[in-house]
């Protein structure tokens, strides 16, 4: 009995990590297939303004208040959100992984500055210092990018910092050091790769919080002008809020759907990575 | 069973007050020079609002503003000023800095505090369901719901809320922190007060709530696998019981320590919440100052809430410790 409800339970789980997987490779879809779906750019007048979904045919999802196509903007946001996502926790990692890894492998007077450093970080409220960098560098997604890796990173210097700490006794890495290997080798090519499946789940679910924070950026009239973001749109759709109710709820769904694809995917990575931790958590 | 007494730390204390004060000097200084990359100050925005370019008038509002000083002189003067609690005048709110925070601080107060009473409560309540039912089928669609809420736009649910609450079914106002054209005074100012707080309250805590729920189920799982829960089981007293009075103590531990750290969270969440609700806050004013380029007034917004921060993770500390008392303050 025991093994048909832990059999269930695999599967339900591997279910949830399925359902993650295909929901992020339709968002990527989306995203490359913008520009041949919708040759026309995100913000032209693609019809009637206010049409509700299904009821023009130009836009299946509707046209907004300026009559663009809600479901071009769609396809359009998914290329901002995963790049400023991707780039800025690819950003953070690098950043985090050498603060960390340098505070947790060398201890000290080094870790004590580091880790003061990064708790001044986490000190600030984050949201509020990712809008002050993007009201001071200009709104462009590089600025943005850069906004949300100065937030992100003080997280993962500590989880990778902690790592390090313990990694750093461990037999292979002494006998590394009495062979003669040099720090920086030790840290790179023997204790990172140790590190890294944590920093792989945390990431994930990073990429999530900076895309979320990315559409309230861009919702606050703090995006980048250029472009169409699923934030934007809800901007936009807000002023619509009681006669078309649609325009900002869907773009909102398209994130909600996103950051949850990329947190079933995180839960199962983690499961996948540290399967002895998998009878603690679950759900 | 008495409580163990113990002396108050006051090494712990000070040693740390001398931490935050530090950390309070280092921010305030990041603040200063970020906020001087900006291109264009307070001067040329002036300007701008009044419609005019005219050199010779932003040279005089410049030097109005202690903007044409050095900049080291200028970090000067903002870091005595700040020891003084001396903000200076906002020339755009035409009001003092100090002032205008301090107004605009008690609902942004009410606000948190009531988010985070609801992410704690509702955490506990939804997180001790879901462990009593472990895999079962309220744990399920607690853990399931806490996924969804996790991943919601926080600013986007506050807009569905007042879509569906306020606009559909008329329960509560779409925006703002009190029917000012009523008059209400006394109690009836207070129910008015709570009757706005509702939705913003919510929508500020959802996040954490979904936070809150996965840590307490989590915490709740490993304690009621721990031999004194089955002793208590095999003492007869009840599940109900056993989950809120026994289990719940050791589990809710972390939860504090969360607390704490998500107390800047939780302000910097207030910038999008009070834009969407049209609450009188901190975090409104700071939207409003962005955009009207009042560098000292953000700067000032910007280093009080880091004060803040610092604050009251210190009393979360000093807290936890009260509640903790195994716990070492060092």
């Amino acid at each position: 009995m025991d093994r048909v409800k832990s059999f269930v339970t695999a599967v339900f789980r591997d279910w949830m990590l399925l359902v993650g997987l295909i929901l992020l490779a339709t968002v990527f879809f989306m995203a490359a297939s913008a520009p041949f779906l919708f040759p026309q750019p995100p913000d032209t007048m693609m019809g009637p303004p206010l049409q509700w979904p299904g009821q023009y045919p130009g836009a299946p999802l509707g046209t907004d208040g300026l009559g663009r196509n809600i479901l071009a903007g769609l396809f359009y946001g998914a290329q901002v959100s995963l790049l400023v996502g991707f780039a800025s926790v690819t950003v953070a990692m690098v950043f985090g992984i050498l603060v960390g890894a340098y505070a947790g492998y060398y201890g000290g007077w080094i870790d004590n500055l580091l880790m003061r450093i990064t708790e001044l970080f986490q000190t600030i409220p984050q949201f509020m210092l990712a809008i002050v960098v993007v009201a001071v560098l200009g709104p462009s997604i590089q600025v943005i990018i850069f906004s949300l890796a100065v937030v992100s990173w003080p997280a993962i210097a500590r989880l990778v910092r902690g790592e390090f700490m313990v990694l750093r006794e461990k037999a292979y890495v002494q006998g590394c050091i009495v062979a003669g290997m040099s720090d920086r080798r030790i840290i790179f090519t023997q204790i990172l790769p140790n590190a890294m499946s944590g920093v792989t789940v945390m990431s994930t679910i990073m990429i999530a919080t900076a895309i979320l924070m990315e559409s309230a950026l861009s919702f606050l009239g703090f995006g980048d002008p250029n472009v169409t973001t699923w934030g934007t749109m809800i901007g936009m759709g807000k002023n619509n809020l009681r006669d078309a109710w649609y325009i900002m709820t869907i773009p909102g769904i398209a994130l909600l759907l996103t950051a949850l694809a990329l947190n079933l995917v995180g839960d199962g990575l983690n499961d996948y990575l540290n399967p002895r931790l998998r009878s603690q958590r679950g759900h | 069973m008495k409580p163990i007494r113990r002396r108050f730390p006051w090494a712990f204390l000070g040693k740390r007050l001398v931490y935050g004060a530090l950390a309070m000097l280092a921010i305030a200084i990041i603040n200063f020079f970020l906020l001087k990359l900006a291109p264009g100050d307070a001067a040329e925005a002036l300007a701008g609002q009044a419609g005019t370019a005219d050199p010779e008038y932003i040279a005089q509002l410049r030097a109005q503003f202690g903007l044409d000083q050095p900049l080291l002189s200028q970090l000067w003067a903002f870091l005595t000023r700040l020891a003084t609690l001396d903000l200076g005048y906002s020339h755009v709110f035409n009001e003092r800095v100090s002032t205008l925070i301090l107004s605009r601080l008690p609902a942004t107060l009410m606000l948190m505090g009531a988010a985070i009473l609801i992410a704690v409560i509702g955490g506990i309540v939804f997180g001790v369901t879901a462990a009593r039912y472990a895999n079962r089928w309220p744990d399920r669609a607690i853990s399931f719901v806490a996924l969804l809420l996790y991943g919601t736009p926080p600013y986007w649910i506050g807009l569905m809320m007042i879509l569906i609450f306020a606009v559909w079914l008329g329960w509560t106002p779409t925006s703002g922190m009190e029917n000012v054209l009523a008059f209400h005074t006394g109690w009836d100012r207070v129910v008015d007060i709570a009757h706005h707080l509702i939705l913003p309250a919510l929508a500020q805590s959802i996040f954490y709530l979904a936070i809150y729920i996965r840590l307490v189920r989590a915490g709740m799982l490993e304690v009621l696998s721990l031999d004194f829960i089955r002793v208590a089981r095999a003492k007869g007293i009840s599940e109900r019981r056993l989950a809120y009075r026994h289990a719940l103590r050791n589990a809710v531990l972390p939860l504090v320590t969360v607390v704490g750290t998500n107390i800047g969270n939780f302000l910097g969440g207030a910038v999008l919440t009070e834009t969407v609700f049209s609450w009188p806050g901190v975090g409104r004013l700071m939207f409003d100052a962005m955009f009207q380029r009042d560098l000292n007034l953000l700067l000032s917004i910007l280093v009080l809430s880091s004060l803040f921060v610092i604050v009251a993770n210190l009393i979360v500390d000093l807290l936890y410790a009260i509640i903790n008392p195994t716990v070492e303050l060092k």
